[in-house]
């Protein structure tokens, strides 16, 4: 409750208008030309929603179109047919209100860890007090009060995430895309990161798409799970996730029988496609 | 460098004094020591046999020079002059075209590298000229910026910028093109303009690049004031270097060549210097420890 009341004094339009949070992909499509002068379909009729403040994990096999799809959430890249509605209108360009957390690194390795932060509003517009007092508090929400002078070479992997989630949380985003944005720590880093996630998601709710290659980080942290299929990529099956929130601990609920329940249920649909993706990429394309 | 990891150190080396560190600074400190003594040993055998083979008559100090002539001319060269103006006013001279030469040819590179690199049409309209400028010998230009601007600096000027716009225009170019994919695509999400991309994104990372070019463009900075000067002048280096060649006075072309790596080495050290300010963020590589 406490964190909640944090966010009612910062300067955000916020919960008010929270309907133009809601991500509507119909129809998606996308094909790329390959160098030899092929048609490549990555994607082929995707449609799903998620609803404004709803936490969406959408898993699938390699190579099945998942990041192409949050691409073109973003505004980043454009489908070949179908559509991107964001709040109603359609995506054209870089959509606002959104934030982005990649699995490399984004950071601006020549910038501080104040600075990186610094970026979001800075590239708003906002006066550079303002935007300082913003920075140095998501760095003290995110645990890293103390730091703000180094560089991000001289960072650990957790901590290197941490600010790019403090960069990624700081314009207070309607919408935050995630492409497996934590595929790169260890299990246990993980752990506590997609707990810490969580804390700060509840805080300011924004509509998130996560991407992952792992079920179980999917079911603890998804409202709902979205299943695709192996290239091309399309919507195999969507899964809402009843588990009761605010979840806690990502690491305890995986012992509560509803989990381990609704775990199997989705592998049983992925385990398929997983498969069928392995054999065509393992037993060769002669 | 980190103040974190560094401030402890010296506390537990000073508590213990322990063997291990004693042995390990006295063995470093005579390897400094060894180093030293082969460079001092590498001049003494270079520049003594030189000497010794030039008074032996072995080698003709009338064409190759002798060191203590050089010497005795570079004394003469700072106290007397030359026959046009003081031996400083012609330093300045040269410094001085170089200098603004590596200053508008460097600007002028990183505006074109930076441009080309960000717009693929230009570069696609561009790139072939650009490659047949860079073909052409381009000391010859000085022929004609003599020709176009007289014997004045402005030459020299022009010379020294042409040289140094090519490197750092490649090196700019190249490094805009390294540019992050995913930094890119970051900056761009978080709301960020296309010059706000150019300043806190392209240019600081193509500044790596751009830095490296700028240790070897001052060098040819130097070479096109003073090839400009040799094709004709009033005052600098080149000319007196042209006039010591004029005189068969091999020992004035050995004095003026040392006082101009003086200069260059006084470049490079600022350079060196601004680079180390510029990249202060970069993680220390393991090479640079033991780099030249």
């Amino acid at each position: 409750m406490a964190s909640r009341n944090d966010v009612a004094t910062s300067p955000v339009s916020g919960a008010t208008e929270r309907a133009d949070a809601r991500i509507e992909i119909s129809g998606l499509t996308k094909r790329f030309l390959t160098p030899a002068g092929e048609v490549f379909t990555a994607l082929q009729g995707v449609s799903f929603t998620v609803e404004p403040g709803q936490f969406c994990a959408v898993v699938g096999p390699t190579g099945c179109g998942k990041s192409t799809t949050l691409s073109m959430v973003s505004g980043l890249d454009r489908p070949s047919e179908g559509s991107v509605r964001v709040g109603g209108r359609e995506v054209d360009g870089i959509t606002d209100g959104v934030s982005f957390m990649f699995q490399a690194d984004a950071l601006l390795p020549w910038k501080t860890v104040l600075g990186n932060v610094l970026m979001g509003p800075v590239f708003r517009g906002v006066p550079k007090q303002q935007a300082l007092a913003r920075a140095r508090d998501w760095l003290r929400r995110v645990g890293l009060a103390g730091f703000e002078d180094r560089y991000p070479h001289q960072l650990s992997g957790g901590m290197r995430k941490r600010v790019a989630m403090a960069a990624a949380l700081i314009n207070e985003p309607r919408i935050l895309i995630m492409d497996e944005p934590f595929g790169a720590l260890d299990v246990q880093t993980k752990a506590i990161m997609s707990t810490e996630l969580l804390d700060l998601w509840e805080q300011i709710r924004p509509s998130v798409v996560f991407i992952t290659h792992d079920l179980d980080e999917a079911v603890a942290l998804a409202d709902r799970v979205v299943v695709m299929t192996s290239s091309p990529g399309s919507v195999k099956e969507v899964f809402d996730i009843d588990l009761p929130r605010p979840r806690g601990s990502v690491q305890e609920i995986r012992f509560q029988p509803r989990f381990i329940e609704l775990q199997h249920q989705i592998w049983d649909t992925l385990r398929e496609e997983v498969e069928r993706a392995y054999a065509s990429t393992a037993g060769g394309k002669a | 460098m980190s103040t974190m990891s560094t401030a402890p150190v010296p506390a537990v080396a000073d508590g213990t004094s322990g063997s291990p560190t004693a042995a390990a600074r006295s063995a470093a400190r005579r390897r400094v020591a060894q180093v030293w003594a082969g460079r001092i040993g590498l001049a003494v055998f270079v520049i003594g046999g030189w000497q010794a083979f030039t008074a032996w008559g072995l080698v003709d100090p009338f064409f190759f020079g002798q060191p203590s002539g050089i010497a005795k001319r570079l004394v003469e060269l700072f106290q007397d002059g030359t026959g046009f103006g003081s031996f400083y006013s012609n330093i300045w001279t040269t410094i001085q075209e170089a200098l603004l030469g590596f200053v508008v040819g460097s600007l002028t590179g990183v505006v074109f590298g930076v441009a080309l690199g960000q717009s693929r049409y230009l570069a696609d309209v561009l790139g072939p000229y650009i490659k047949m400028v860079n073909a052409i010998p381009r000391i010859v230009l000085g022929s004609i910026f003599i020709v176009a601007f007289g014997i004045g600096v402005t030459p020299k000027i022009l010379l020294a910028a042409v040289l140094v716009f090519f490197i750092v225009f490649f090196n700019a170019f190249q490094g805009v093109r390294e540019v992050d994919r995913n930094i890119l695509a970051n900056a761009r999400v978080l709301g960020a303009s296309q010059l706000q991309i150019i300043r806190h994104v392209v240019v600081p990372s193509a500044l790596t690049w751009i830095i490296a070019s700028l240790h070897s463009a001052f060098g040819f900075a130097i070479v096109g004031a003073l090839v400009g000067e040799v094709l004709g002048a009033q005052s600098g280096l080149g000319l007196v270097i042209k006039t010591a060649q004029n005189n068969f006075d091999p020992n004035g072309v050995f004095a003026t060549m040392l006082v101009i790596s003086v200069i260059v080495l006084g470049a490079e050290w600022l350079i060196g210097k601004l680079e180390r300010r510029l990249l202060s963020w970069r993680p220390p590589s393991p090479s640079e420890a033991a780099g030249l």
